[in-house]
C-alpha cells in the first residue's frame, strides 16, 4: 500500500486547480463527517429546549406580523403586492431568513468549531458542509410552513411551486458563499460578525421583503441592483405562482454564485491555518 | 524494508509567534491577504514577534518514539501543532507519510448535551473514521472506557476523568503511522493510565510516535530518542534518552528555600565539605560519601535535639533520608548553638542534581522545631546512564 505523503511548508505551492480539486476531494470524502456534525448540532440544538423547531421561524413570523399589522391598521400605506398582503410578508420574512442564516452559517459554524479546529486536523471544507446540511434542515421546515400558509390563504397551485425548493437551495448557496469570504476575517475580529449583522439589518429595507419595489425614484434603483432582490422576489414568485420579473438577473446570480462558492472554498481552506495560529497565538 | 522508512523528516523548521494579541490579529489579516497571493518571500520577523521555533531539523522512521521535552513555552506544542498540520511552518518544510494520527486534548468537540453513545459518533467522524468503522469499534470503545453504566447519559454530567477515558477509547481505535501524543496521560486514575500506556506501547512497533511529556518516567520508559527544546531551539537531541532527561534536570534552579518551624532555633551555615574545602554547593561521584556540616542557633537551651537529612531530585521527589537516631547521635545546644557534622556514606544516585532538606526534631517535646527546604544543593557527576534513580554497587562474575 502506498503511503500518503503530506508536505507541510510555508508558501501554497499550488495552483487554484489543484486547491480545487483536494478541496472536492475533501468534501466528498467528508460526506459522513458533515452529515454527523449537522445531526449533532440539530439534535443537542432541539434537546435543551421545550419549543424546539418552533423557534426556526418565529422570528421571521414575528417581524411579518408586525408589517401586517401596520399595514391592516393603515399606519402605514404599502403599495399592491398582488397577493393577499399577509402572505407576502411572510414569504419575505421566510426567504429573508433563509438568505440570512446562509450568510451567517459558514461564520457561525467554524466559530463553534474553534475548539476542535485548534486540535484536530480533519478537513475543514465538512463544517461547511454540514452548514448546508442545516440549513436545509431549517429552511425545508420553513418551506413546508410556507406552504401550508400558501393553501391557507387560498392560493391555488402552480407549477411553478415546484421549482420553488430549487431557488432556495440558490439562495442557500449564494448566501453560504458569501459567508465563506466574510469568515476568515470574522473569525479574527469579532466586529465583523456585529457588521454583518448590521449591514445586513438595513439591506432588508433595499430587498422586496416586505413591501414592493417601487415604480420609480433612487430606491426602485437601488432596490434592482442589490443582489438579492433578484434572489427573494423571484423565490416568492415561484412559490406564490406569480410571474418572476428578476428572472435574468436571477440567472446572472446563479452563474456568479458557482465560481464564487469556488472561489469562497479556496480561501477558506487555505485561510484557516492562519485562523488557527491567531486563535492560539 | 518498510519498517525502515522515514516517516516525519522536518527540515528547518521555523515558526514564528506574535507577544501582542492586537498586533497578531493584525499580522493575521495580512497573512491572509499575501496568503491568497502565494507568499513566496523569506519571513522575516515583524516587530513585536519572535520565533516560536527555530531551525528544527529531524527524521523519524517507524517504530521509533521521539520523546520531546522542555520547559513551558518552549515550543512543544507548536512543533506538534506542525506536525498535525494545524498550521503551517514559515520556513523550512515537514515531510510526512501516512495517516497521522494525534492524542491531543481528548474529548475535544464533544458535545455537553449529546450523550456519550452519540459523541463516540462525533469524535469518531472528527477523527477520520467511516461509520461502518464506528459500528464496528463501538462495543470495543464502550469496553475499552470501562463507563458503559453512563454511556447513555450526557456528557455534561462526566467528571474530567470519565471524559479522557472516553476520549482516548475513542482515539485508541485509530491505527496511524504518525502518532502524535501529547500530555495526554496527566489525567485519569492510575488504572486506566496503565491501560492507555499499554496501547500506545501497541502503537509504538508499527508507528512512528512523537511524545511529549512532563513525565520524565513516562518519557525514558517509552522513547527511543529524546529532544531537549529550548526557547524554540533544539538544545540537546540524542539517541540517548537518558542523557537528554538529566540534561532537562540540569537546567532547573532550585534556590529558593522554605522554613517552617516555630522559631526557636534557625539554620545559621550550611556546607558541604569536600577535600577540606567548605561550600554551599558541591560535585560528587556516584558512591561517593557527601560530607555536610550545619550550625543551629537557638534561643533557649534546647538537649534533646534529633536531625534528618532528606535528599531532594529535581522533580522533588524525596529520595533518601538520613537520620541522626541511626547512630543515637543527640544534639545538644552550648551558648546558643550547635554545630553538627554528617557523614552521608555511599551516595549511589544517578547523574543528576539534588538538594537537601533538613528536618530538627525535640525529643523532649516530640515536635519538629525546624523544616527547612533547600539548604543546599549538590551534583552526582556522570557515570553510567540509568533511567532509574539510583545506580548501585555491584559485582559481575
Amino acid at each position: 500500500m502506498q503511503l500518503q505523503t503530506k508536505i507541510y511548508r510555508k508558501e501554497n505551492s499550488q495552483k487554484i486547480g489543484g486547491l480545487l480539486k483536494e478541496c472536492f476531494k475533501d468534501l466528498f470524502s467528508s460526506h459522513f463527517l458533515s452529515k454527523q456534525l449537522a445531526i449533532r448540532d440539530i439534535k443537542s440544538q432541539y434537546r435543551q429546549s421545550y419549543l424546539g423547531i418552533v423557534w426556526a421561524f418565529i422570528m421571521p413570523i414575528t417581524s411579518a406580523f408586525v408589517w401586517v399589522f401596520l399595514n391592516i391598521t393603515g399606519t402605514i400605506k404599502l403599495s399592491d403586492t398582488g397577493v393577499p398582503y399577509p402572505i407576502y410578508a411572510f414569504s419575505g420574512t421566510l426567504i429573508w431568513s433563509i438568505t440570512k442564516e446562509s450568510i451567517n452559517s459558514p461564520m457561525a459554524i467554524t466559530n463553534a468549531a474553534r475548539s476542535v479546529i485548534t486540535k484536530i486536523n480533519f478537513p475543514k471544507e465538512a463544517l461547511i458542509l454540514s452548514g448546508i446540511y442545516k440549513l436545509l434542515f431549517n429552511s425545508a421546515i420553513k418551506i413546508s410552513l410556507l406552504v401550508v400558509l400558501i393553501f391557507a390563504f387560498g392560493i391555488s397551485f402552480h407549477w411553478f411551486l415546484l421549482l420553488f425548493p430549487f431557488s432556495v437551495i440558490v439562495a442557500i448557496l449564494f448566501g453560504t458563499a458569501l459567508g465563506l469570504f466574510i469568515t476568515p476575517i470574522s473569525l479574527i475580529y469579532n466586529d465583523i460578525a456585529k457588521m454583518i449583522s448590521l449591514v445586513l439589518n438595513l439591506l432588508m429595507y433595499l430587498t422586496p421583503v416586505v413591501y414592493v419595489v417601487p415604480d420609480k425614484g433612487l430606491m426602485k434603483c437601488l432596490m434592482e441592483l442589490n443582489p438579492f432582490t433578484p434572489i427573494i422576489a423571484t423565490t416568492r414568485d415561484l412559490a406564490l405562482g406569480t410571474y418572476p420579473d428578476y428572472l435574468l438577473y436571477f440567472f446572472i446570480i446563479i452563474l456568479i454564485c458557482v465560481p464564487m462558492l469556488f472561489i469562497g472554498l479556496i480561501f477558506y481552506r487555505i485561510s484557516i491555518p492562519i485562523i488557527v495560529e491567531r486563535l492560539n497565538a | 524494508m518498510r519498517d525502515e522508512e522515514v516517516l516525519i523528516k522536518v527540515e528547518g523548521l521555523s515558526k514564528k509567534f506574535c507577544k501582542d494579541l492586537k498586533t497578531s490579529l493584525w499580522y493575521g489579516i495580512k497573512d491572509l491577504v499575501s496568503n491568497v497571493r502565494g507568499n513566496k518571500n523569506e519571513r522575516r520577523l515583524r516587530d513585536k514577534e519572535f520565533w516560536a521555533l527555530k531551525d528544527i531539523n529531524f527524521e523519524l522512521r517507524r517504530g521509533e518514539c521521539l520523546g520531546l521535552i522542555g520547559h513551558n513555552g518552549a515550543g512543544k506544542s507548536t512543533l506538534l501543532k506542525i506536525l498535525n498540520g494545524l498550521i503551517y511552518p514559515d520556513a523550512g518544510k515537514v515531510v510526512i507519510k501516512g495517516k497521522v494520527g494525534a492524542l491531543i486534548e481528548l474529548g475535544a468537540g464533544f458535545n455537553p448535551i449529546l450523550t456519550g453513545r452519540e459523541n463516540i459518533y462525533n469524535n469518531g467522524a472528527v477523527l477520520g473514521f467511516t461509520k461502518r468503522e464506528i459500528e464496528a469499534k463501538v462495543e470495543d470503545i464502550i469496553n475499552f472506557s470501562e463507563i458503559r453504566d453512563f454511556i447513555d447519559m450526557p456528557v455534561q454530567n462526566y467528571s474530567s476523568g470519565m471524559k479522557v477515558r472516553l476520549g482516548f477509547a475513542i482515539a485508541a481505535q485509530m491505527e496511524p503511522d504518525v502518532l502524535i501524543i501529547d500530555e495526554v496521560l496527566a489525567v485519569g486514575d492510575l488504572g486506566f493510565k496503565v491501560k492507555c500506556m499499554n496501547r500506545i506501547n501497541e502503537l509504538l512497533a508499527k508507528s512512528a510516535v512523537i511524545f511529549v511529556s512532563h513525565s520524565m518516567v513516562q518519557i525514558s520508559t517509552i522513547s527511543t530518542r529524546a529532544m531537549l527544546l529550548e526557547g524554540g531551539q533544539i538544545n540537546y537531541y540524542d539517541k540517548n534518552v537518558g542523557k537528554v532527561v538529566e540534561q532537562y534536570f540540569l537546567k532547573f534552579e532550585t534556590t529558593d528555600a522554605q522554613t517552617i518551624g516555630n522559631g526557636s532555633v534557625r539554620l545559621k551555615k550550611f556546607s558541604f565539605i569536600k577535600d577540606g574545602e567548605r561550600a554551599l554547593s558541591t560535585q560528587i561521584n556516584n558512591g561517593e560519601d557527601l560530607i555536610v556540616e550545619f550550625e543551629i542557633e537557638a534561643n533557649k537551651a534546647l538537649e534533646n535535639l534529633k536531625f534528618r537529612l532528606g535528599i531532594f531530585n529535581i522533580e522533588y521527589k524525596l529520595l533518601a533520608e538520613v537520620d541522626s537516631s541511626f547512630t543515637n547521635f543527640i544534639g545538644k545546644v552550648v551558648d546558643g548553638k550547635i554545630r553538627v557534622k554528617t557523614i552521608i556514606k555511599g551516595v549511589f544516585l544517578k547523574y543528576g542534581k539534588y538538594s537537601l532538606h533538613l528536618h530538627v526534631t525535640d525529643l523532649d517535646t516530640n515536635k519538629k522545631i525546624l523544616r527547612q527546604s533547600n539548604v543546599g544543593h549538590f551534583t552526582v557527576k556522570s557515570t553510567i546512564t540509568v533511567g532509574s534513580d539510583f545506580l548501585l554497587p555491584s559485582e559481575w562474575y
